[in-house]
């Protein structure tokens, strides 16, 4: 999605000469006609209209992602700042069907000048030019959010935030210039605020509440999940309780690098974008430097293969020479990206959270090695709890997550599900029906890392089914499943066990009662036949 | 307990099944048996082997005869099948300590039943299993096989341990007066079997201290009550000069004893006339002449080597253009099994012989279709013909 779009309007009924002319059959519109309609519009008129792109379609869809994105928001910016998060998310009944979602952390906060920037304007971030595994991608989150707050309750989204002790702490209310794309500030002021530094963002709008599944403490739950160095309070609307999920790392996640793009991800709009914007001025010193893993041999066998000087600048490549460039760049070989730039959980964190949060007595974990779809480095990660109180006779429930993101919807359409239903657990001691989750007392999460997941859509909900991608899913899935298996077969045999062994105590005493009555012995010597006849069984129970 | 009921045109497989019931019945045999005491003492002698093992901890174990056709063998020149002595010995683990707790506890209410001089029916055994909690039987066959177990580990007659069963041991009617005596004043009964009118005698648990008077020339043993009834009717007995026993399914171990001990007495030929079916073939006429796998340790008293077979034959079925129904599923299997594993019918080729043209002809008939040709058809025809060369019986 660009900033500006233009869009056209096909509708004959506003044009005016088709009103003088009302007998006359519907006019074809005219080039003049249709220039008279076509204008530029916002970003933000464009999100009106298309709120569902962004995850805003219903009102409980609609609470969770303005939370999410809040959420998403300040764990990135307390990750960068090297501030291990601390957050609380509360949720304030206003009015039926109208809350004020207030999410605070105690990140690096924002500079004052920049904060009409963030969350007033949509497209504005620092991610979106980066190549570098974070949580939002695109930059549109907050703001969008702000502007559902001010689409429904016209209220403006109020930020307040301290960058340090030094400077006060500034609160604003922001609305948003739906025709501009423009932040307008419409108050500004010092307000105390008692942590060093830190970020709060208020948000009213219309929504419904809900629990479960798709509900807010599931998000944030699994959030913490997925994030072992955050620690999130949680205040419900209902005056519940504040659940507080703990932290089970004080281990921030390895800072994840920023790389350049791997000429296999390119295409030929993106080319030549770059070519027109790179400041090299030839074009085997364009490749060397726009791009991860091109030194000059490299450069020289692209560019010279595509039939092109290597001393040509880039602004003179013409789209039909780019997109030779493009196809040659698929004929050569080129190392696989530097995989620095990804920042996987690890497999003891897992375990650690997946310890916090869940109970169960069985966990296990893998992570895979890093590997590359298109150019873009990505890692695998699968965790599992099994038993405990879970119900054993329902599905498992199957936690996705993209970028230590959790992903409530679009269960369905995700190739993180997908590969879930693929995999034989029946092999490793579940039961499973065809193409259904496997059914047991367990949680099961897969995560997917990567300088750019590749969402079905923009509202982040389903990741796409690269081959590569199901390939490390598939291995993943399979390394964990065979540690599942070991734990359930031995599992079983010890439940076996003891099942066999209550059932001998059950009869012995049977034994002990006959021998009695046939051979006349007294209490003493029948209570001797039970306990050594225990003994024995017990002892030479190979079972 | 199969019971003589009128036979139905199509016989049903549940009757089947209540036939087979009745092969696990009766009788209190010879003074060859042990008596009361060594019973007693057989008992106390197995659990003070299982005691002592415990005690040694080591794993206690008991072996009982196997009781299958596979453990016996037929011995033509004795008439019977003999046991093989094939033990199968049932160690204390997992899978078994239930059965292990069971026998057990069903010798210990045997030795009781004993030594008070009482008796338990098999259902009533079954009864009082259930006082013994985790233990109890939860079908009365759980119970029947653990006391048969209990018998051939004993090598005994169940009424020896105490156990009686429920079902009677078969009719009588003909030219015979058996000789009872009155339970309380011991005078002697004489029960004229020719004084039943349409009724008949029943054969008691008991028959080892029964005594007979006959000037009859053969005993007539016959499958279904519906035949027995008709002969009984017509008074055919008067007429051929025979004793009609009805076996009722597969006879019970009294009626087997019955026809044996009479047969004996007055060396009297015994013909048998069932249903032309593998059923007929190797079940009932086969465990009346040489007993049953089952009991293999009581065959030498519960068999009749005697007998032999009268109809209905594959033969017949032409002979006598009789109709018939198919073969079902389990006839054939029935009468392969019988082929392949029955040391009676492998050691006597006519007998694979009818069963292999049995296969063949893929029909099974019922005594009762002969009434295709006139309800006395059996009397004034069949009978009359067949009688005339009894020579020509299958063995």
């Amino acid at each position: 999605m660009t900033a500006r779009k233009t869009k056209k309007r096909k509708s004959t009924r506003s044009s005016p000469r088709t009103k003088k002319t009302t007998a006359a059959p519907r006019k074809r519109a005219t080039a003049k006609s249709m220039a008279a309609q076509q204008r530029e519009i916002s970003v933000s008129e464009f999100f009106t209209k298309n709120r569902h792109l962004l995850g805003f379609d219903s009102p409980t869809k609609a609470l969770l992602t303005t939370i999410k994105e809040a959420v998403d928001n300040s764990l990135d910016a307390c990750e960068e700042a090297g501030i291990l998060p601390d957050l609380v998310v509360e949720i304030e009944a206003v009015a039926e069907g109208r809350f004020r979602i207030i999410v605070t952390d105690n990140g690096p906060g924002i500079v004052k000048k920049q904060v009409p920037k963030i969350f007033g304007k949509l497209l504005y971030g620092s991610k979106f030019h980066r190549l570098r595994q974070s949580r939002g991608q695109q930059g549109i989150g907050i703001s969008a959010a702000g502007m559902y707050g001010q689409l429904t309750t016209g209220k403006p989204i109020v930020i307040e935030s301290r960058v340090s002790r030094r400077y006060p702490a500034h609160r604003y209310e922001l609305v948003i210039d739906t025709l501009r794309n423009q932040p307008v500030i419409k108050k500004e002021a010092e307000v105390e605020w008692e942590a060093a530094h830190g970020t709060r963002v208020m948000i009213e709008l219309e929504g419904t509440y809900k629990r479960g599944r798709h509900g807010v403490g599931t998000y944030l739950r699994q959030t913490a999940l997925a994030n072992p160095h955050v620690q999130i309070t949680f205040v419900g609307p209902n005056e519940e309780e504040p659940e507080v999920y703990q932290r089970a790392s004080k281990e921030l996640p390895v800072e994840a690098l920023e790389i350049k793009p791997h000429p296999y991800g390119v295409e030929v709009g993106l080319l030549m974008r770059m070519l027109k914007e790179t400041k090299a001025r030839r074009l085997r010193s364009f490749f060397q430097t726009e791009f991860s893993r091109v030194g000059p041999t490299v450069a020289t066998r692209i560019v010279e293969g595509a039939g092109m000087n290597v001393t040509t600048s880039p602004r003179r490549v013409s789209t039909d020479r780019a997109e030779q460039l493009v196809a040659q760049i698929r004929e050569t070989r080129i190392p696989a990206p530097p995989t620095n730039c990804l920042s996987p959980i690890g497999e003891e964190r897992i375990l650690a959270s997946l310890k916090e949060q869940l109970e169960a007595n069985y966990f296990a974990a893998l992570s895979r090695p890093p590997a590359v779809y298109r150019g873009n480095p990505f890692q695998i990660e699968v965790g599992v709890a099994f038993g405990g109180e879970m119900p054993a006779d329902e599905l498992v429930s199957l936690y996705r997550f993209a970028n230590r993101v959790p992903l409530l919807y679009q269960q369905g359409a995700c190739a993180l599900t997908k590969s879930v239903l693929s995999t034989n657990w029946k092999a490793y001691g579940l039961q499973q029906s065809r193409g259904a989750l496997p059914t047991g007392p367990m949680i099961l999460m897969v995560h997917i890392a990567s300088v750019w997941v590749p969402f079905t859509s923009e509202s982040k909900e389903a990741v796409a089914g690269y081959d590569e991608i199901l390939r490390e899913l598939r291995l993943a899935l399979q390394g964990v499943g065979r540690k599942l298996g070991t734990h359930i077969r031995k599992d079983r045999k010890r439940l076996d066990a003891e099942r066999k062994h209550a059932y001998i105590e059950k009869y012995i005493p049977h034994i002990g009662i006959a021998l009695k009555e046939i051979l006349d012995l007294s209490d003493r010597q029948e209570k001797k036949v039970v306990t050594t006849l225990s003994g024995t069984l017990a002892r030479s129970r190979k079972m | 307990m199969a019971k003589k009921k009128p036979k139905t045109a199509a016989r049903s497989r549940s009757k089947r099944v209540g036939r087979k019931r009745t092969t696990t019945s009766r009788k209190k045999s010879a003074a060859k048996t042990p008596s009361r005491i060594d019973v007693v003492r057989r008992i106390r002698g197995e659990a003070r082997g299982v005691h002592s093992k415990i005690l040694k901890r080591r794993t206690p174990s008991m072996k009982f005869p196997l009781r299958s056709l596979a453990n016996v063998v037929y011995r033509p020149a004795k008439g019977y099948f003999q046991i093989k002595g094939k033990k199968k010995e049932r160690t204390l683990t997992v899978g078994t300590v239930k059965t292990f707790a069971q026998t057990l506890r069903m010798m210990a209410f045997s030795k009781e039943l004993v030594e008070t001089d009482d008796i338990a029916t098999k259902r009533e055994a079954y009864y009082v299993s259930k006082n013994w909690d985790e233990a109890r039987f939860s079908e009365q066959p759980e119970s029947d096989a653990v006391m048969e177990d209990v018998e051939a580990l004993f090598g005994v007659n169940r009424e020896q341990l105490g156990f009686i069963p429920e079902e009677k041991g078969g009719d009588v009617a003909g030219r015979l007066v058996v000789i009872d005596s009155d339970r309380e004043t011991g005078e002697e009964l004489r029960i004229d079997c020719t004084r039943f009118g349409s009724g008949a005698y029943s054969i008691p648990i008991s028959v080892e201290d029964l005594q007979f008077e006959t000037d009859a020339t053969f005993i007539l043993a016959i499958e279904t009550a519906g035949m027995f009834q008709r002969l009984v009717k017509h008074s055919y007995w008067r007429q051929a000069d025979c004793i009609l026993v009805s076996l009722g399914g597969v006879p019970t171990r009294a009626c087997r004893r019955f026809i044996r001990r009479l047969s004996d007495a007055r060396n009297l030929p015994v013909y048998v006339f069932v249903d032309g079916d593998p059923y007929g073939y190797s079940n009932i006429y086969r465990t009346l002449k040489v007993g049953s796998g089952n009991a293999a340790h009581l065959n030498e008293f519960f068999c009749v080597p005697q007998a032999r077979f009268l109809g209905v034959t594959p033969d017949d079925i032409t002979e006598y253009d009789l109709p018939t129904h198919p073969l079902k599923e389990v006839d054939v299997k029935r009468a392969k099994d019988a082929l392949k594993n029955d040391p009676f019918i492998r050691h006597h080729r006519q007998w694979q012989q009818a069963l292999e043209q049995q296969i063949r002809m893929g029909v099974r008939v019922e005594q009762q279709a002969l009434a295709k040709h006139g309800l006395n058809y059996v009397i004034d025809e069949y009978l009359p013909r067949k009688m005339s060369d009894t020579a020509a019986f299958l063995p």
